[in-house]
């Protein structure tokens, strides 16, 4: 018997926390530039002992100190050369350190509006977001835009740290006013938990130990406050989703979907629908390493076993029968954009969304976000850090929660056909209503959703080498079949040819190289189709 | 049933990591798992035997070899690979070698840069990999901790960082053109604490340097160099028997040894809550300059 029938079973205590372990807490900063993000975490990891001598070392001999006393907290997570020569953070910092009560991850983010995406990517992931704000400066428009980003990405707690309160002789008044200015924000975010505290990052007040200078101020200090706050959601209560990552098939007696649980838990038995498509079958197995277990809960990553053979492979999802998940391939989504270059509608691009890549466009932008007023505004471009409500059509279906109900599975990153790079993040609301008028294809539209023109490649001296190669690009999504048809080419796909035929193939594969022949095929696929759309940016 | 849905510390970075090597092995072509032999290495090749279980390894592991190394890590390394059925291929800028690299003429950094980062990159040219796994945690070092989980490399094997790919939830994007690759950093949020726990945890095989012994060493400045048939001893050096283990591993000349009576995992996770210094502290790589990693990892250093 093989060793993928014969199975040693593992119980989930094996797995789960023991009965008083609170879960990690992650944590993000947000607030405007120099508003002491950076130093307020330093001064965190260092009140908790959390810091090594050697790296203080390092701070105290460092070329640099912007503190007005002491040491410099905020070089513990500046850690960039252009941070410490500029005096500003740029990218997102992790830092870990831990309590007798538990345990964070803290994402220190970059205030300045230039880096807004950084601060994005920081709050992606956290479930309570610091957010700092100068006592001298008051609610600046930046903190609200942090505060507002925050929530958006699904933050649940913010903490207002009302900081420098040295500078401001430790003025409740001062401290109550800034309390006041955030009214109007905070009457627009539902569903959060929010704290104010008047803190000193510098000195420390407040951050760690309550401070003695402002009696006045009855609440805990933000330590305490970390230690005590609930994730976001509880993700194992949510409905069953879990994206397959990849098919495990060791041998033709074991078949496995691999992934990890996006939401909910499963237990043996239960019925499942693949998702897209809808076809139902029940967990047989669930594997791990350590052994089968009897049910698993998100986040955990198993590999599933199911009762019929079904064709299910990367980018498809397990859902719930009972409730499964949305599926359309037109939504609105709220995005942040992130790219230098603006976006405009008819923009074509990759949808990801975990293992799942599919071919979308911007079929229109709906409204955009003023993030000072807090105001929708009609918009026919987002620019860089921009945020707004769009509609995308995709080339296949998307499956989804709304963001607001799942985290995990409502997000998704917009990226760029050629350079590949991230240009946005969004956040999808709900499956559009409005079916756009559609009419017939164009061959410009056709080619501007496959995202590269068609090409007719000749292998009738080198038949061996054809799976490789539809593999190779298949990998990189592009569009390639098998037929003796070349002119498919002019649809835009890739057509590969064994046969000889009449006309002028564009890519005759006559050697081993299989490198250069997708070399070659890339070239002459993406050329073209930066020609006919115009789309010269950078490759 | 009342039921508590919490998976463990340990357990629910084992988790984030298997997702993570798993969206390696199926975004790209050709991976390859950089193996160090050190334990953050043998914590990543047991949880990519995890990731995959119960298929194989869909990835070869590659050794950056510097031949400065300590014999038991070659030992180490090459019953460890066989034992679990890895392929292990071994890369030297055997060029350097032969035109004399050595870190007694060269110094250190150069020699660092020779030995490691520049055949890192050619190891990874030659082998056409478009991603290499490396265990690089993000508490190990201030340029570290700003780094992508898939952290982007252009056509040199250059990183930049101020201009990274934003990476949102657990999305990875890890689309690369012809000749571009990513770093893949499974371990990004372990802790050095983690890594040990982990290691006790699930029985993990490591190098027995890490554990103490009393060995003939060299004392140099705050540094214990172990003695070894490729360590030079200067003039006016004594060699010593003292009671110590490796923190961290690499060559024989740049990384010493710490005095400690820590014979086995569960005594290395208490020295640990005493100590107040860096596990890197005791590389002499790092401290060249100030920024000197990040320096080392734009040029292409795991
Ligand atoms: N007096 C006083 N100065 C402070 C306090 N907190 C921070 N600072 C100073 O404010 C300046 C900016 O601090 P940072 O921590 O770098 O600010 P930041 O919010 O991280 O800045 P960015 O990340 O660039 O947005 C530094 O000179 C700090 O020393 C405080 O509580 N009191
Ligand atoms: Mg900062």
């Amino acid at each position: 018997m093989s060793i993928t029938t014969q199975a040693k079973t593992v119980t989930l205590a094996h797995f789960t926390a023991p009965g008083d372990e609170l879960p990690l807490l992650r944590m993000s900063t947000a607030g405007s530039v120099d508003d002491g993000k950076s130093t307020l975490i330093g001064r965190l990891l260092f009140d908790t002992k959390t810091v090594l001598e050697d790296h203080l070392d390092d701070v105290s001999k460092s070329k640099v100190n912007r503190a007005s006393r002491g040491l410099d907290l905020s070089l513990l997570t500046d850690g960039l050369r252009a941070e410490r020569e500029q005096g500003i953070t740029i990218d997102v910092a992790y830092r870990y350190f831990s309590t007798a009560r538990r345990k964070f991850i803290v994402a220190d983010t970059p205030g300045h509006e230039q880096y807004t995406r950084n601060m994005a990517t920081g709050a992606s992931t956290s479930d309570l977001a610091v957010i700092l704000i100068d006592a001298r400066k008051g609610f600046l428009a930046q903190s609200r835009r942090h505060a507002f980003i925050s929530w958006l990405l699904g933050v649940r707690t913010l903490v207002f740290a009302i900081n420098k309160m040295d500078l401001v002789g430790f003025s409740r008044q001062i401290f109550e006013q800034i309390r006041e200015q955030s009214n109007t924000l905070l009457s627009l975010l539902d569903d959060v938990h929010v704290h104010f505290i008047p803190v000193s990052a510098l000195d420390g007040d407040n951050v760690v130990i309550k401070s003695e200078r402002m009696p006045w101020y009855d609440g805990p200090p933000l330590l305490d406050i970390l230690e005590t706050a609930r994730p976001s959601i509880d993700v194992a209560a949510l409905p069953l989703r879990f994206p397959v990552q990849t098919v495990i098939r060791p041998d033709p007696d074991f078949r496995g979907f691999a992934g990890q649980l996006a939401s909910g838990h499963l237990r043996l038995g239960d019925e499942v629908t693949a998702l897209p498509g809808g076809q139902k079958s029940r967990v047989a197995r669930i594997v791990t390493f350590d052994g089968d277990l009897e049910e698993a809960f998100a986040p955990m990553s198993v590999t599933l076993v199911l009762e019929d053979e079904r064709d299910i492979a990367r980018g498809d999802m397990l859902v719930a029968t009972s409730k499964v998940a949305c599926q359309a391939q037109t939504v609105e989504a709220t995005v942040v954009w992130m790219s230098e270059e603006p976006l405009f509608a008819g923009r074509s691009c990759l949808i990801q969304q975990g293992p799942r890549v599919v071919s979308a466009r911007v079929s229109r932008i709906l409204h955009r976000w003023d993030v000072e007023r807090l105001e929708t505004r009609v918009a026919s471009s987002l620019s860089l850090n921009e945020i707004g409500v769009l509609e995308i059509e995709a080339a296949e279906p998307l499956l989804f929660d709304p963001y607001r109900e799942n985290r995990a599975t409502g997000g998704f990153i917009v990226v760029h056909r050629i350079s590949n790079l991230t240009l946005g993040a969004g956040l999808i609301e709900r499956e559009s209503e409005n079916i756009s008028e559609c009419g017939p294809l164009s061959p410009e539209e056709r080619l501007c959703l496959r995202g590269h023109s068609g090409a007719w490649v000749d292998l009738s001296k080198v038949q061996e080498c054809a799976d490789a190669l539809e593999r190779a690009l298949l990998n990189v999504h592009l569009h390639v079949v098998r037929t003796e048809q070349p002119e498919l080419r002019r649809l835009g796909l890739i057509v590969l040819t064994f046969g000889l035929h009449e006309g002028t193939p564009d890519v005759v594969v006559d050697g081993n190289d299989l490198r250069g022949a997708i070399e070659a095929i890339r070239a002459k696929t993406t050329l073209d189709t930066l020609h006919a759309f115009g789309e010269g940016e950078g490759i | 049933m009342a039921q508590s849905y919490v998976l463990s510390h340990l357990r629910a970075l084992e988790a984030e990591s298997i997702h993570i090597l798993r969206e390696t092995a199926a975004q790209f072509c050709n991976p390859v798992l950089l193996y160090s032999i050190g334990k953050d290495s043998s914590v990543l090749v047991h949880l990519a035997r995890k990731a995959f279980y119960p298929g194989k390894l869909p990835f070869p592991l590659l050794h950056i070899d510097t031949t400065y190394e300590y014999p038991e890590m070659i030992e180490f390394r090459d019953r460890f690979t066989k034992e679990i059925g890895a392929e292990l291929r071994v890369y030297t800028n055997q060029e350097a070698i032969n035109a004399g690299a050595n870190p007694y003429d060269l110094g250190t950094a150069k020699c660092c840069h020779l030995l490691r980062t520049r055949a890192l990159v050619e190891g990874l040219k030659e082998g056409n990999y478009d991603a290499a796994i490396g265990g690089g945690r993000r508490d190990e070092e201030k340029s570290r901790a700003k780094e992508r989980v898939f952290s982007f490399r252009d056509k040199a094997g250059r990183w930049e960082p101020r201009n990274q790919r934003p990476e949102l939830w657990n999305f990875y994007n890890g689309a690369v053109n012809l000749g571009e690759s990513i770093r893949v950093f499974p371990l990004s949020n372990w802790t050095e604490n983690d890594v040990w726990r982990y290691i006790e945890l699930e029985n993990i095989p490591v190098v027995p340097l890490y554990f103490a012994k009393p060995r003939e060493v060299i004392v140099r400045g705050q540094t214990l160099i172990p003695l070894q048939s490729n360590v030079k001893i200067f003039d006016g050096e004594q060699t010593e028997t003292v009671n110590c283990r490796m923190r961290t591993l690499g060559c024989t000349p740049c990384s010493g040894a710490i005095r400690s009576e820590a014979r086995t995992s569960g005594s290395i996770i208490e020295e640990l809550v005493s100590f107040r210094r860096s596990e890197r502290e005791n590389r002499v790589i790092d401290h060249d300059q100030e920024g000197s990693m990040e320096l080392k990892k734009r040029e292409g250093y795991f």
